[in-house]
Protein backbone atom coordinates (compact mmCIF):
# COMPACT_ATOMS: atom_id res chain seq x y z
CA UNK A 1 0.00 0.00 0.00
CA UNK A 2 1.09 3.44 -0.74
CA UNK A 3 1.47 5.26 2.31
CA UNK A 4 2.19 8.74 0.70
CA UNK A 5 -1.07 11.34 0.91
CA UNK A 6 -2.59 8.16 2.97
CA UNK A 7 -5.41 9.91 4.60
CA UNK A 8 -7.76 8.52 7.41
CA UNK A 9 -10.40 7.76 5.75
CA UNK A 10 -8.68 5.94 2.46
CA UNK A 11 -7.05 4.30 5.39
CA UNK A 12 -9.75 3.11 7.35
CA UNK A 13 -11.64 1.68 3.82
CA UNK A 14 -8.77 0.05 2.87
CA UNK A 15 -9.19 -2.19 6.16
CA UNK A 16 -13.08 -2.26 5.81
CA UNK A 17 -12.58 -3.13 2.04
CA UNK A 18 -10.59 -6.27 3.15
CA UNK A 19 -7.97 -4.34 0.56
CA UNK A 20 -5.22 -4.99 3.83
CA UNK A 21 -5.63 -4.94 7.14
CA UNK A 22 -4.44 -3.10 10.32
CA UNK A 23 -1.97 -5.64 10.92
CA UNK A 24 -0.42 -5.39 8.42
CA UNK A 25 -0.91 -1.48 7.69
CA UNK A 26 1.12 -1.28 11.03
CA UNK A 27 3.52 -3.44 9.56
CA UNK A 28 4.29 -1.22 6.44
CA UNK A 29 4.40 1.58 8.68
CA UNK A 30 6.90 -0.43 11.17
CA UNK A 31 8.98 -0.75 8.19
CA UNK A 32 8.87 2.84 6.92
CA UNK A 33 9.90 3.90 10.16
CA UNK A 34 12.75 1.48 10.37
CA UNK A 35 14.06 2.56 6.82
CA UNK A 36 13.63 6.25 7.03
CA UNK A 37 13.73 7.70 10.59
CA UNK A 38 17.22 7.10 11.70
CA UNK A 39 17.91 10.20 9.30
CA UNK A 40 14.89 11.96 10.22
CA UNK A 41 14.88 11.27 14.23
CA UNK A 42 11.33 11.57 15.20
CA UNK A 43 10.57 8.22 17.24
CA UNK A 44 11.87 7.71 20.46
CA UNK A 45 9.89 4.69 21.11
CA UNK A 46 7.84 2.29 19.22
CA UNK A 47 4.85 0.40 21.15
CA UNK A 48 4.67 -2.38 18.49
CA UNK A 49 3.50 -4.96 21.14
CA UNK A 50 0.26 -2.54 22.06
CA UNK A 51 -0.07 -1.40 18.33
CA UNK A 52 0.08 -4.90 16.50
CA UNK A 53 -2.59 -5.42 20.30
CA UNK A 54 -4.67 -3.20 18.82
CA UNK A 55 -4.67 -4.10 14.92
CA UNK A 56 -5.59 -7.34 15.99
CA UNK A 57 -8.84 -6.21 17.89
CA UNK A 58 -9.68 -4.11 14.72
CA UNK A 59 -8.98 -7.04 11.85
CA UNK A 60 -11.47 -9.28 13.84
CA UNK A 61 -13.73 -6.91 14.00
CA UNK A 62 -13.57 -6.29 10.41
CA UNK A 63 -13.49 -10.10 9.74
CA UNK A 64 -16.84 -10.50 11.31
CA UNK A 65 -17.88 -7.75 9.27
CA UNK A 66 -18.99 -5.15 11.63
CA UNK A 67 -19.25 -1.97 11.60
CA UNK A 68 -15.81 -0.24 12.28
CA UNK A 69 -15.22 2.59 14.06
CA UNK A 70 -13.95 6.07 12.53
CA UNK A 71 -10.29 5.43 12.67
CA UNK A 72 -9.79 1.49 12.79
CA UNK A 73 -6.72 0.50 12.09
CA UNK A 74 -5.37 4.27 11.17
CA UNK A 75 -1.39 4.19 12.40
CA UNK A 76 -0.92 7.02 14.70
CA UNK A 77 2.24 8.51 16.65
CA UNK A 78 1.63 10.29 19.99
CA UNK A 79 4.20 13.39 20.91
CA UNK A 80 6.48 12.07 23.91
CA UNK A 81 4.64 14.40 26.79
CA UNK A 82 1.55 12.08 26.16
CA UNK A 83 1.26 9.28 29.28
CA UNK A 84 0.60 6.05 27.64
CA UNK A 85 0.28 3.20 30.08
CA UNK A 86 2.80 0.34 29.99
CA UNK A 87 5.05 2.56 27.42
CA UNK A 88 7.74 4.50 28.49
CA UNK A 89 7.08 8.25 28.24
CA UNK A 90 10.13 10.91 28.80
CA UNK A 91 8.93 14.20 27.88
CA UNK A 92 12.03 14.54 25.72
CA UNK A 93 13.69 14.66 29.46
CA UNK A 94 16.90 13.00 30.87
CA UNK A 95 14.42 12.91 34.41
CA UNK A 96 12.19 10.78 32.81
CA UNK A 97 14.41 8.13 31.25
CA UNK A 98 12.82 5.24 32.90
CA UNK A 99 9.32 6.83 33.42
CA UNK A 100 6.57 3.91 32.88
CA UNK A 101 3.48 5.86 32.93
CA UNK A 102 0.87 3.75 35.02
CA UNK A 103 -2.19 5.52 33.27
CA UNK A 104 -3.55 6.89 29.79
CA UNK A 105 -3.93 10.58 28.30
CA UNK A 106 -7.28 11.09 27.84
CA UNK A 107 -6.60 11.90 24.21
CA UNK A 108 -4.23 8.82 23.47
CA UNK A 109 -7.35 6.66 24.95
CA UNK A 110 -10.04 8.25 22.77
CA UNK A 111 -8.05 7.79 19.83
CA UNK A 112 -7.45 3.91 20.83
CA UNK A 113 -11.19 3.73 21.35
CA UNK A 114 -11.81 5.15 18.00
CA UNK A 115 -9.78 1.84 16.89
CA UNK A 116 -6.49 3.95 16.15
CA UNK A 117 -3.45 2.34 16.17
CA UNK A 118 -0.46 4.06 18.27
CA UNK A 119 2.88 3.52 16.12
CA UNK A 120 5.11 4.90 19.16
CA UNK A 121 5.95 8.10 20.70
CA UNK A 122 7.31 11.41 19.09
CA UNK A 123 10.49 13.35 19.86
CA UNK A 124 10.37 16.48 21.51
CA UNK A 125 11.95 19.55 22.77
CA UNK A 126 12.60 18.66 26.63
CA UNK A 127 8.83 19.77 28.29
CA UNK A 128 7.90 21.07 25.21
CA UNK A 129 10.11 23.94 25.81
CA UNK A 130 11.83 25.13 22.39
CA UNK A 131 10.70 25.89 19.11
CA UNK A 132 13.60 23.72 17.05
CA UNK A 133 13.37 20.39 19.02
CA UNK A 134 16.74 21.07 19.33
CA UNK A 135 16.08 20.65 23.18
CA UNK A 136 15.31 16.93 23.20
CA UNK A 137 17.59 15.27 25.72
CA UNK A 138 17.77 12.17 22.87
CA UNK A 139 18.54 13.86 19.72
CA UNK A 140 17.45 16.38 17.26
CA UNK A 141 14.62 15.60 14.62
CA UNK A 142 15.50 16.84 11.01
CA UNK A 143 13.06 18.65 8.93
CA UNK A 144 11.91 15.78 6.37
CA UNK A 145 12.31 17.95 3.66
CA UNK A 146 15.86 19.74 4.36
CA UNK A 147 17.72 17.46 6.54
CA UNK A 148 20.40 20.07 7.49
CA UNK A 149 17.23 22.43 8.65
CA UNK A 150 15.07 22.54 12.29
CA UNK A 151 11.48 20.57 12.09
CA UNK A 152 9.97 23.12 14.43
CA UNK A 153 8.82 22.96 18.07
CA UNK A 154 8.19 22.22 20.44
CA UNK A 155 6.20 19.33 18.50
CA UNK A 156 8.76 18.94 16.14
CA UNK A 157 8.34 14.62 15.65
CA UNK A 158 4.90 14.97 15.33
CA UNK A 159 5.01 17.49 12.47
CA UNK A 160 8.25 15.13 10.86
CA UNK A 161 6.24 12.11 11.26
CA UNK A 162 3.44 12.88 9.33
CA UNK A 163 5.51 14.95 6.74
CA UNK A 164 7.30 11.61 6.08
CA UNK A 165 4.76 9.58 5.89
CA UNK A 166 5.46 7.74 8.78
CA UNK A 167 1.86 8.08 10.59
CA UNK A 168 -1.33 8.95 8.75
CA UNK A 169 -1.90 11.62 11.67
CA UNK A 170 0.02 12.47 15.19
CA UNK A 171 -0.63 14.45 18.03
CA UNK A 172 1.25 17.15 19.49
CA UNK A 173 0.88 19.71 22.18
CA UNK A 174 1.02 23.49 22.12
CA UNK A 175 1.63 25.91 24.57
CA UNK A 176 2.81 29.22 22.54
CA UNK A 177 3.11 27.17 19.31
CA UNK A 178 4.39 23.75 19.63
CA UNK A 179 2.40 22.88 16.98
CA UNK A 180 1.46 25.34 14.45
CA UNK A 181 5.30 26.38 14.13
CA UNK A 182 6.29 23.16 13.19
CA UNK A 183 3.26 22.11 11.39
CA UNK A 184 4.52 24.77 8.62
CA UNK A 185 8.42 24.05 9.11
CA UNK A 186 6.99 20.59 8.02
CA UNK A 187 3.90 20.80 5.36
CA UNK A 188 1.51 19.78 6.79
CA UNK A 189 -1.80 20.99 9.22
CA UNK A 190 -1.57 21.20 13.10
CA UNK A 191 -4.59 22.69 14.95
CA UNK A 192 -4.63 24.47 18.17
CA UNK A 193 -7.76 24.05 19.90
CA UNK A 194 -9.84 26.40 21.82
CA UNK A 195 -8.39 26.19 25.91
CA UNK A 196 -10.91 23.23 27.31
CA UNK A 197 -11.75 21.90 23.99
CA UNK A 198 -9.70 19.08 24.76
CA UNK A 199 -8.88 17.13 27.97
CA UNK A 200 -5.27 17.58 29.53
CA UNK A 201 -5.68 14.78 31.90
CA UNK A 202 -2.19 12.72 30.96
CA UNK A 203 -0.75 16.04 29.42
CA UNK A 204 3.13 16.20 31.23
CA UNK A 205 1.97 19.91 32.25
CA UNK A 206 4.57 22.87 31.28
CA UNK A 207 1.99 25.86 31.34
CA UNK A 208 -1.43 24.75 32.80
CA UNK A 209 -3.32 28.26 31.31
CA UNK A 210 -1.76 27.96 28.33
CA UNK A 211 -1.20 24.01 26.85
CA UNK A 212 -3.27 22.36 24.54
CA UNK A 213 -3.10 19.20 23.10
CA UNK A 214 -3.70 18.66 19.26
CA UNK A 215 -3.78 17.01 16.10
CA UNK A 216 -1.39 17.42 13.04
CA UNK A 217 -2.79 15.45 9.91
CA UNK A 218 -2.82 16.15 5.57
CA UNK A 219 -5.96 17.21 5.08
CA UNK A 220 -8.57 19.44 6.85
CA UNK A 221 -10.45 16.64 7.23
CA UNK A 222 -8.28 14.44 8.89
CA UNK A 223 -7.54 17.67 11.25
CA UNK A 224 -11.32 17.55 12.05
CA UNK A 225 -11.81 13.45 12.40
CA UNK A 226 -9.14 13.51 14.54
CA UNK A 227 -10.45 16.96 17.05
CA UNK A 228 -14.18 15.32 16.69
CA UNK A 229 -12.62 12.22 18.66
CA UNK A 230 -10.56 13.86 21.03
CA UNK A 231 -12.27 16.99 22.05
CA UNK A 232 -15.35 17.01 24.63
CA UNK A 233 -15.48 17.36 28.42
CA UNK A 234 -13.62 15.05 30.52
CA UNK A 235 -14.16 14.73 34.11
CA UNK A 236 -10.51 13.88 34.87
CA UNK A 237 -10.16 17.00 33.35
CA UNK A 238 -11.89 19.85 35.71
CA UNK A 239 -10.80 22.66 33.00
CA UNK A 240 -12.40 20.57 30.06
CA UNK A 241 -14.92 22.92 28.93
CA UNK A 242 -18.85 21.29 28.94
CA UNK A 243 -19.25 22.71 25.82
CA UNK A 244 -20.95 21.09 22.86
CA UNK A 245 -18.58 19.16 20.30
CA UNK A 246 -19.84 20.15 17.16
CA UNK A 247 -19.68 17.42 14.25
CA UNK A 248 -16.15 18.95 12.35
CA UNK A 249 -15.95 16.37 9.62
CA UNK A 250 -19.59 17.46 8.46
CA UNK A 251 -18.94 20.83 8.72
CA UNK A 252 -15.98 21.35 6.69
CA UNK A 253 -18.08 20.52 3.70
CA UNK A 254 -19.91 23.94 4.20
CA UNK A 255 -19.89 26.80 2.07
CA UNK A 256 -17.22 29.78 2.84
CA UNK A 257 -18.64 32.55 0.82
CA UNK A 258 -19.41 35.51 2.27
CA UNK A 259 -17.13 34.41 5.58
CA UNK A 260 -15.56 37.19 7.24
CA UNK A 261 -11.58 37.12 6.76
CA UNK A 262 -9.63 39.76 9.23
CA UNK A 263 -5.66 40.58 8.15
CA UNK A 264 -4.54 42.20 11.23
CA UNK A 265 -1.52 44.47 10.14
CA UNK A 266 0.34 44.15 13.54
CA UNK A 267 0.72 40.49 11.66
CA UNK A 268 2.40 41.65 8.68
CA UNK A 269 5.32 44.05 10.62
CA UNK A 270 9.07 44.05 10.88
CA UNK A 271 10.34 40.74 10.85
CA UNK A 272 8.52 39.03 8.61
CA UNK A 273 10.21 37.70 5.23
CA UNK A 274 9.37 39.18 2.19
CA UNK A 275 9.12 35.11 0.81
CA UNK A 276 6.69 34.21 3.76
CA UNK A 277 4.65 37.53 3.31
CA UNK A 278 4.16 37.29 -0.28
CA UNK A 279 2.92 33.68 0.04
CA UNK A 280 0.26 34.63 2.77
CA UNK A 281 -0.72 37.67 0.64
CA UNK A 282 -1.06 35.53 -2.22
CA UNK A 283 -3.11 32.11 -0.01
CA UNK A 284 -5.27 35.70 1.42
CA UNK A 285 -6.04 36.44 -2.32
CA UNK A 286 -7.40 33.17 -3.25
CA UNK A 287 -9.82 32.59 -0.11
CA UNK A 288 -11.01 36.19 -1.98
CA UNK A 289 -11.44 34.70 -4.95
CA UNK A 290 -13.52 31.94 -2.62
CA UNK A 291 -16.21 34.68 -2.08
CA UNK A 292 -14.99 35.48 1.44
CA UNK A 293 -14.87 39.07 2.44
CA UNK A 294 -11.25 40.23 3.65
CA UNK A 295 -11.67 42.85 6.49
CA UNK A 296 -8.71 44.77 7.71
CA UNK A 297 -8.69 44.58 12.15
CA UNK A 298 -6.50 45.61 14.38
CA UNK A 299 -4.61 43.94 16.84
CA UNK A 300 -2.53 46.60 18.59
CA UNK A 301 -1.08 44.98 21.78
CA UNK A 302 1.22 42.25 19.48
CA UNK A 303 4.48 43.14 20.44
CA UNK A 304 3.66 42.42 24.02
CA UNK A 305 2.39 39.18 23.49
CA UNK A 306 6.11 37.60 23.31
CA UNK A 307 7.23 38.67 26.95
CA UNK A 308 3.81 38.69 28.84
CA UNK A 309 3.81 35.10 27.59
CA UNK A 310 7.53 34.38 28.06
CA UNK A 311 6.67 35.20 32.04
CA UNK A 312 3.59 33.36 32.04
CA UNK A 313 4.81 29.94 30.98
CA UNK A 314 7.66 30.50 32.66
CA UNK A 315 5.98 30.98 35.88
CA UNK A 316 3.77 28.18 35.65
CA UNK A 317 6.70 25.99 34.60
CA UNK A 318 8.53 26.92 37.46
CA UNK A 319 5.44 25.39 39.38
CA UNK A 320 4.95 22.54 37.67
CA UNK A 321 8.22 20.93 37.19
CA UNK A 322 8.91 21.13 40.66
CA UNK A 323 7.32 17.80 41.49
CA UNK A 324 10.25 16.16 39.58
CA UNK A 325 12.43 15.83 42.78
CA UNK A 326 13.70 12.19 42.88
CA UNK A 327 10.93 11.24 45.09
CA UNK A 328 8.28 9.51 43.30
CA UNK A 329 9.28 8.80 40.11
CA UNK A 330 12.41 9.61 37.59
CA UNK A 331 15.93 10.05 37.57
CA UNK A 332 17.43 10.41 41.72
CA UNK A 333 21.13 11.28 42.45
CA UNK A 334 23.10 8.96 43.93
CA UNK A 335 25.72 8.97 46.50
CA UNK A 336 23.49 12.23 48.11
CA UNK A 337 24.08 14.38 51.95
CA UNK A 338 20.65 14.93 52.35
CA UNK A 339 17.04 15.56 50.95
CA UNK A 340 17.76 19.00 50.17
CA UNK A 341 21.35 17.72 48.16
CA UNK A 342 19.14 14.98 46.34
CA UNK A 343 16.55 17.22 44.70
CA UNK A 344 19.29 19.41 43.77
CA UNK A 345 21.51 16.91 42.34
CA UNK A 346 19.01 14.86 40.85
CA UNK A 347 17.22 18.30 39.09
CA UNK A 348 20.73 19.05 38.52
CA UNK A 349 21.22 16.19 36.60
CA UNK A 350 18.57 15.45 34.85
CA UNK A 351 17.00 18.86 33.05
CA UNK A 352 18.81 20.54 29.96
CA UNK A 353 19.83 23.42 29.42
CA UNK A 354 16.43 25.19 28.29
CA UNK A 355 14.48 23.67 30.63
CA UNK A 356 16.82 25.25 33.61
CA UNK A 357 16.45 28.58 32.20
CA UNK A 358 12.48 28.80 32.25
CA UNK A 359 12.76 27.37 35.69
CA UNK A 360 15.09 30.29 36.74
CA UNK A 361 12.86 32.54 34.66
CA UNK A 362 10.06 31.48 36.55
CA UNK A 363 11.16 31.17 39.88
CA UNK A 364 12.40 34.61 39.03
CA UNK A 365 9.31 36.86 38.12
CA UNK A 366 6.98 34.72 40.90
CA UNK A 367 9.75 35.41 43.63
CA UNK A 368 9.46 38.20 46.61
CA UNK A 369 9.87 42.21 45.24
CA UNK A 370 9.48 41.24 41.19
CA UNK A 371 6.21 39.20 41.33
CA UNK A 372 4.10 42.10 40.41
CA UNK A 373 6.18 43.87 38.47
CA UNK A 374 6.82 40.61 36.29
CA UNK A 375 3.99 38.28 36.70
CA UNK A 376 1.28 39.96 37.61
CA UNK A 377 2.20 42.76 35.14
CA UNK A 378 2.08 40.20 32.54
CA UNK A 379 -1.06 39.03 33.38
CA UNK A 380 -2.68 42.33 32.94
CA UNK A 381 -1.28 42.62 29.52
CA UNK A 382 -2.73 38.98 28.64
CA UNK A 383 -6.12 40.45 29.67
CA UNK A 384 -5.22 43.22 26.77
CA UNK A 385 -4.14 40.78 23.99
CA UNK A 386 -7.17 38.74 24.92
CA UNK A 387 -9.32 41.85 24.60
CA UNK A 388 -7.82 42.57 21.41
CA UNK A 389 -8.76 39.81 19.45
CA UNK A 390 -12.49 39.82 20.98
CA UNK A 391 -12.67 43.15 19.71
CA UNK A 392 -11.41 41.85 16.62
CA UNK A 393 -13.82 39.17 16.51
CA UNK A 394 -17.31 41.42 16.68
CA UNK A 395 -16.52 41.99 12.65
CA UNK A 396 -14.68 39.10 11.60
CA UNK A 397 -15.50 35.31 11.80
CA UNK A 398 -11.56 34.27 11.34
CA UNK A 399 -8.38 35.49 11.54
CA UNK A 400 -5.39 35.00 8.70
CA UNK A 401 -1.70 35.48 9.09
CA UNK A 402 1.59 33.89 8.77
CA UNK A 403 2.67 31.05 11.31
CA UNK A 404 5.99 31.78 11.89
CA UNK A 405 8.01 35.06 10.29
CA UNK A 406 10.55 32.92 8.16
CA UNK A 407 10.41 29.03 7.00
CA UNK A 408 12.45 26.26 8.96
CA UNK A 409 15.76 27.46 9.69
CA UNK A 410 19.03 25.52 9.98
CA UNK A 411 19.86 23.27 12.97
CA UNK A 412 22.16 25.08 15.74
CA UNK A 413 21.28 28.36 14.05
CA UNK A 414 19.49 29.89 17.02
CA UNK A 415 20.47 27.46 19.70
CA UNK A 416 23.15 29.67 21.37
CA UNK A 417 20.53 32.52 21.27
CA UNK A 418 17.64 31.95 24.00
CA UNK A 419 16.23 35.75 23.10
CA UNK A 420 16.31 35.08 19.39
CA UNK A 421 14.28 31.66 19.66
CA UNK A 422 11.81 32.77 21.75
CA UNK A 423 11.08 35.86 19.17
CA UNK A 424 10.17 34.07 16.25
CA UNK A 425 7.13 32.68 18.03
CA UNK A 426 5.68 36.06 17.49
CA UNK A 427 2.57 34.56 15.86
CA UNK A 428 1.51 31.94 17.84
CA UNK A 429 1.70 32.80 21.05
CA UNK A 430 -0.93 35.21 20.91
CA UNK A 431 -3.84 32.19 20.95
CA UNK A 432 -2.63 30.44 23.76
CA UNK A 433 -2.61 33.75 25.95
CA UNK A 434 -6.51 34.63 25.03
CA UNK A 435 -7.47 30.27 24.55
CA UNK A 436 -8.72 30.46 20.58
CA UNK A 437 -8.40 28.18 18.89
CA UNK A 438 -5.32 28.49 15.33
CA UNK A 439 -4.84 25.79 12.96
CA UNK A 440 -1.44 26.18 10.06
CA UNK A 441 -1.81 24.87 6.54
CA UNK A 442 0.40 24.80 3.95
CA UNK A 443 -0.21 27.74 1.61
CA UNK A 444 3.42 27.57 -0.39
CA UNK A 445 6.93 26.89 -0.92
CA UNK A 446 9.99 29.47 -0.67
CA UNK A 447 12.48 29.58 -3.21
CA UNK A 448 14.81 26.67 -1.59
CA UNK A 449 11.58 24.55 -1.42
CA UNK A 450 10.66 25.27 2.37
CA UNK A 451 6.99 25.07 3.32
CA UNK A 452 5.31 28.12 3.92
CA UNK A 453 2.45 27.94 6.98
CA UNK A 454 -0.77 30.53 6.90
CA UNK A 455 -2.48 30.54 10.26
CA UNK A 456 -6.22 30.74 10.93
CA UNK A 457 -7.25 31.84 14.18
CA UNK A 458 -10.95 31.42 15.36
CA UNK A 459 -13.41 32.39 18.02
CA UNK A 460 -13.50 30.66 21.28
CA UNK A 461 -15.15 27.27 21.00
CA UNK A 462 -15.51 27.68 16.75
CA UNK A 463 -13.15 25.29 15.32
CA UNK A 464 -15.55 24.49 13.07
CA UNK A 465 -15.11 27.81 11.62
CA UNK A 466 -11.49 27.17 10.96
CA UNK A 467 -11.51 24.00 10.06
CA UNK A 468 -14.23 24.87 7.11
CA UNK A 469 -11.88 27.60 5.94
CA UNK A 470 -8.70 25.30 5.90
CA UNK A 471 -10.86 22.54 3.49
CA UNK A 472 -12.13 25.41 1.35
CA UNK A 473 -8.58 26.53 0.51
CA UNK A 474 -6.75 22.89 0.04
CA UNK A 475 -9.45 22.05 -2.29
CA UNK A 476 -8.98 25.42 -4.10
CA UNK A 477 -5.26 24.92 -4.23
CA UNK B 1 22.62 44.51 34.51
CA UNK B 2 19.47 43.76 36.49
CA UNK B 3 19.95 40.34 37.33
CA UNK B 4 23.80 39.35 39.45
CA UNK B 5 25.22 36.37 40.34
CA UNK B 6 24.09 36.76 43.47
CA UNK B 7 20.62 36.58 42.59
CA UNK B 8 20.90 33.59 40.37
CA UNK B 9 22.19 31.72 43.48
CA UNK B 10 18.89 33.07 45.34
CA UNK B 11 16.77 32.07 42.56
CA UNK B 12 18.60 28.75 41.90
CA UNK B 13 17.83 27.98 45.67
CA UNK B 14 14.05 28.77 45.56
CA UNK B 15 14.20 26.56 43.09
CA UNK B 16 16.27 23.78 44.46
CA UNK B 17 18.73 23.93 41.19
CA UNK B 18 22.72 23.97 42.21
CA UNK B 19 23.58 24.99 38.80
CA UNK B 20 27.81 24.69 38.23
CA UNK B 21 29.83 27.65 38.14
CA UNK B 22 29.96 27.76 34.05
CA UNK B 23 25.63 27.55 34.20
CA UNK B 24 25.91 30.71 36.39
CA UNK B 25 27.44 32.60 34.23
CA UNK B 26 25.87 31.66 31.32
CA UNK B 27 22.36 31.91 33.19
CA UNK B 28 23.29 35.68 34.38
CA UNK B 29 23.84 36.73 30.69
CA UNK B 30 20.57 35.01 29.56
CA UNK B 31 18.08 36.41 31.95
CA UNK B 32 19.36 39.90 31.58
CA UNK B 33 18.54 39.21 27.87
CA UNK B 34 15.28 38.12 28.51
CA UNK B 35 14.56 40.23 30.97
CA UNK B 36 15.80 43.44 28.76
CA UNK B 37 12.97 42.74 26.19
CA UNK B 38 10.61 42.22 28.63
CA UNK B 39 10.80 45.74 30.00
CA UNK B 40 8.73 46.84 26.84
CA UNK B 41 5.89 45.79 29.41
CA UNK B 42 6.48 48.91 30.92
CA UNK B 43 5.23 51.07 28.21
CA UNK B 44 1.65 50.04 29.01
CA UNK B 45 -0.62 51.66 31.48
CA UNK B 46 -2.36 48.22 33.12
CA UNK B 47 -3.36 50.24 36.67
CA UNK B 48 -7.21 49.58 35.97
CA UNK B 49 -6.99 45.99 33.83
CA UNK B 50 -7.42 43.08 35.33
CA UNK B 51 -5.09 40.41 35.54
CA UNK B 52 -5.93 37.37 33.08
CA UNK B 53 -4.54 34.15 35.33
CA UNK B 54 -6.73 31.88 32.70
CA UNK B 55 -8.85 31.66 30.11
CA UNK B 56 -11.58 29.50 30.99
CA UNK B 57 -13.58 31.89 33.84
CA UNK B 58 -14.39 34.31 30.51
CA UNK B 59 -15.35 31.74 28.09
CA UNK B 60 -17.40 28.62 28.06
CA UNK B 61 -20.97 27.37 27.89
CA UNK B 62 -22.86 29.67 29.77
CA UNK B 63 -21.54 33.37 29.56
CA UNK B 64 -23.78 34.27 31.74
CA UNK B 65 -21.56 33.18 34.62
CA UNK B 66 -17.93 34.17 35.61
CA UNK B 67 -15.38 32.54 37.28
CA UNK B 68 -15.88 29.91 39.11
CA UNK B 69 -19.47 29.41 38.80
CA UNK B 70 -18.65 28.68 35.13
CA UNK B 71 -17.33 25.54 37.01
CA UNK B 72 -20.45 24.44 38.43
CA UNK B 73 -20.36 21.14 36.28
CA UNK B 74 -17.19 20.50 37.48
CA UNK B 75 -18.18 19.80 41.17
CA UNK B 76 -18.96 16.64 43.36
CA UNK B 77 -20.95 15.75 46.76
CA UNK B 78 -17.80 15.23 49.03
CA UNK B 79 -18.27 11.58 49.22
CA UNK B 80 -16.09 8.95 50.68
CA UNK B 81 -13.38 8.07 48.08
CA UNK B 82 -14.47 10.56 46.01
CA UNK B 83 -15.71 9.66 42.33
CA UNK B 84 -12.83 7.01 41.42
CA UNK B 85 -10.68 4.79 43.56
CA UNK B 86 -6.77 5.50 43.74
CA UNK B 87 -3.87 3.96 41.77
CA UNK B 88 -3.30 0.22 43.63
CA UNK B 89 -0.61 0.83 45.84
CA UNK B 90 2.29 -1.13 44.38
CA UNK B 91 1.61 0.38 40.80
CA UNK B 92 2.12 4.28 42.39
CA UNK B 93 5.60 2.71 43.73
CA UNK B 94 6.41 0.95 40.77
CA UNK B 95 8.25 3.95 39.09
CA UNK B 96 9.71 5.17 42.82
CA UNK B 97 13.66 5.18 42.63
CA UNK B 98 13.90 3.67 45.83
CA UNK B 99 10.99 2.35 48.42
CA UNK B 100 10.57 -0.39 50.73
CA UNK B 101 7.13 -1.33 49.25
CA UNK B 102 4.84 0.76 51.94
CA UNK B 103 6.82 4.14 51.53
CA UNK B 104 9.17 6.21 49.32
CA UNK B 105 12.66 6.43 50.74
CA UNK B 106 14.09 9.25 51.00
CA UNK B 107 17.84 10.30 52.97
CA UNK B 108 17.43 11.36 56.32
CA UNK B 109 14.90 14.40 56.40
CA UNK B 110 16.23 15.87 59.55
CA UNK B 111 19.65 16.00 60.80
CA UNK B 112 21.45 16.07 63.96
Amino acid sequence: MDLRNLTIDAARSAVAEGKTTATALAESYFAKIESDDPKIGAYLMLSKERALTKAGEVDALAKKGEKLPPLAGVPVGIKDVLVTKGVRTTAGSKILSNYIPPYDCTAVARLESAGAVVLGKLNCDEFAMGSSNENSAYKPVHNPRDLSRVPGGSSGGSAAAVAADMAVATLGSDTGGSIRQPASFCGVLGLKPTYGRVSRYGLIAFASSLDNIGPFAKTAKDAAIMLRTIAGRDPMDSTSAEVPVPDYVSEVDKPVKGMKVGVAKEYFGEGLEPETRAAIEAAIQKLAKLGCEIVDVSLPHTKYAIPAYYLVATAEASSNLARFDGVRYGHRAKAVRSLSDMYRRSRDEGFGAEVKRRIMLGTYALSAGYYDAYYLKAQRVRTLLTNDFIEAFKKVDVIVGPTSPTPAFKLGEKVDDPLAMYLADIYTVTANLAGIPGISIPVGNSKESLPIGMQIFGKHFDEATILRLAHAYEKAA
Amino acid sequence: MKVTEKDVTYVADLANLELSEQERTRMVRDLNSILGHVDSLNELDTTNVPPMAQVSDRFGLDDSRQGSARFAYASRDDIHEGLRKSLPHDVVLANAPDSDGTFFKVPKVIEK
